[in-house]
């Protein structure tokens, strides 16, 4: 307990430190790529509830990401140009504002991809949840109000009151305190009573529904509650690049932050942070010396799945319990 | 005569050329332990199956204290009363004994939605779970993981389970396979003390218990209830020592 709490922290505590040098020593760049850590773990702690703790392997949260994308990116344009979306209203430069729309979609989206696809489970599951993520991808590619293919400026970040969001290290740390809170919400979650209900349907759903537990619910509550937490990452993207376009609904969108949950350790706590981390680091790193760092982020993936459970963080609570 | 606890009447269940029930009536009364015995591929766990809403009758009907059980599936069955565990251990394996019997007793609580506060942390829930633990043997066991846990202990783990259920009627699936002599006589006393909290449609192969617990025997022979009366009926049934009971009796 107390141990995997410690590795817990110390990710935490690396990432700041990270965005910190940045500031110190000028160089923004660095705390960009460190918001960027941010709201990729944020995106696989959303994937993680869902594929780690319940056992839904989603290989669609692409769709959830990209919605919240397209949601804080499409409200903000509209603002920007006092252009009427609906009744009058013409969006919102507001980020609060924005994340709640963002919830409400994306907790729809995924309440109706649930609905139609949690009955089915293994290979079938993961196809459904590939497949609605890709037909969102050829309707935002096919969409031109909204850039179609180009994808959609938005100039300028969003507001938060009180803050310059156009400050690198201000913004990092509105995506750091989602991270912190999505974080400690998934730890009273895996700890609650809800929480053994989940571990019960990823293990052995027949002997919840013999306690008089619907395992259907209980996924189907999971699975909104992930595709929400992943749709404020994709809100928060779009905010970060001020830019949003149908990759981020795209497969590899969805393989990315599965890989950065699997490496960085499924049902682990802080393991989409450390495996958010980790891909940064390949990308940049590697990504200068060879065009071909994918494949090593491939046989990474290969190597963990075959010999180190748990990934990163699995591997640092074994190795600290030892 | 009172109403039974659990009533089957007329079930049939078929699996393409193979009938798993054939016309399957039983009733189990209040207080009662009611055996079901049969050789391999008889039908036994399928009608468990049945009975506890995981498998669809072709036809026939369940009834718990008078109720239909019609349209109802596991979920609502286990709410309604219906306590089961299986031929294979059914426990998570990730979560510890404590865990496993929180969960089965909180769910009967109705508390499973409850997303914030610690599942460890309700100090009555807590000890409940340990008296569980205590009368199926486990007293000491609660942090272990289940996965760690002995063949044995593992089908004490889920007996807690269901007994932290406080059902209405209990349908055990081979509680005893795979134990030796010692598990077995555990097992069997366990068995002797659930019978106070519900009666027990009891799947079994160990004949000694049978006749030791039950109070009344059906034998099913592929699919049909060829026989069904007291263990001393049934010992002088001839079509029984024809079919199943050989001459080990
Ligand atoms: N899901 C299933 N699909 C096809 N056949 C099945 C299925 N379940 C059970 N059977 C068949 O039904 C018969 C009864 O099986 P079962 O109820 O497991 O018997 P028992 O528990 O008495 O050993 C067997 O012939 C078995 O092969
Ligand atoms: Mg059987």
């Amino acid at each position: 307990m107390l141990r995997s709490n410690l590795v817990n922290i110390a990710v935490i505590v690396l990432l700041v430190a990270y965005a910190v040098s940045g500031e110190m020593f000028d160089a923004p760049y660095n705390i960009t790529l460190a918001t960027k850590v941010a709201i990729l773990g944020m995106a696989g702690a959303g994937l993680n509830l869902a594929l780690g703790y319940c056992g839904l392997i989603s290989f669609g949260h692409a769709a959830f990401f990209g919605l919240g994308g397209y949601v804080a990116g499409i409200l903000a344009v509209h603002a920007f140009n006092h252009q009427p979306i609906f009744l009058g209203w013409s969006g919102t430069n507001q980020m609060i504002a924005i994340w709640v729309f963002a919830l409400l979609a994306t907790g729809l989206l995924a309440l109706l991809i649930g609905l139609l696809s949690l009955r089915t489970s293994g290979v079938y599951f993961i196809m459904i949840t590939l497949a609605f993520a890709q037909m969102l991808y050829y309707f935002a590619i096919s969409w031109p109000s909204y850039g179609g293919e180009d994808g959609l400026s938005t100039y300028l970040r969003n507001g938060f009151p009180g803050l310059n969001t156009m400050d690198g290290m201000s913004f990092f740390m509105v995506c750091l305190a989602w991270l912190v809170f999505v974080l400690w919400l998934s730890s009273r979650i895996i700890n609650s009573r809800f929480g053994l209900a989940m571990q019960a349907v990823r293990e052995n759903p027949v002997r919840l529904a013999g306690l008089g537990v619907s395992p259907f619910r209980v996924k189907l509550t999971v699975f909104v509650l992930s595709g929400m937490i992943t749709g404020i990452a994709g809100a928060l993207y779009t905010d970060l690049n001020r830019f949003v376009s149908p990759s981020v609904l795209s497969w590899h969108m969805s393989g990315e932050i599965m890989i950065l949950v699997i490496i960085g350790g499924v049902a682990t706590l802080s393991g989409p942070v450390a495996g958010a981390m980790l891909f940064i680091f390949l990308e940049q790193w590697l990504g200068g010396l060879t065009e071909f760092w994918q494949f090593w982020l491939g046989l990474m993936l290969l190597l963990v799945v075959l010999f180190a459970r748990g990934g990163i963080i699995g591997t640092l609570n074994r190795w600290r319990a030892s | 005569m009172t109403e039974p606890v659990l009533e089957a009447r007329a079930l049939n269940k078929r699996f393409g050329a193979v009938v798993a029930s054939d016309q399957v009536s039983l009733v189990l009364h209040s207080g009662e332990i009611h055996a079901l015995i049969g050789p391999n591929g008889a039908g036994k766990s399928t009608l468990l199956k049945q009975l506890a809403g995981e498998t669809a009758s072709d036809s026939g009907e369940v009834f718990l204290s008078g109720q239909s059980l019609q349209g109802l599936d596991a979920v609502h069955r286990a709410k309604a009363g219906i306590a089961r565990s299986f031929q294979i251990s059914s426990i998570i394996p990730a979560l510890t004994c404590e865990q496993n019997v929180l969960l089965s007793f909180e769910a009967r609580e109705r508390r499973i939605f409850r997303f914030f506060r610690p599942a460890l942390g309700n100090l009555s829930s807590l000890e409940a779970a340990s008296d569980y633990l205590l009368r199926v043997g486990l007293a000491g066991r609660e942090g272990v993981i289940a996965a760690e846990l002995s063949h044995g202990e593992r089908r004490r783990l889920e007996l807690a389970m269901v007994l932290a259920l406080k059902p209405a009627v209990f349908l055990l699936d081979e509680p005893m396979a795979g134990l030796g002599p010692e598990g077995t006589g555990e097992i069997r006393s366990l068995l002797q003390d659930l019978r106070k909290e519900a009666p027990m449609l009891l799947v079994e192969h160990d004949m000694d218990a049978v006749f030791a617990l039950a109070d009344r025997i059906s034998v099913l022979v592929y699919g049909k209830v060829i026989a069904s009366g007291t263990p001393n009926e049934i010992k002088s049934n001839s079509a029984v020592q024809e079919a199943y009971l050989g001459d080990d009796i």
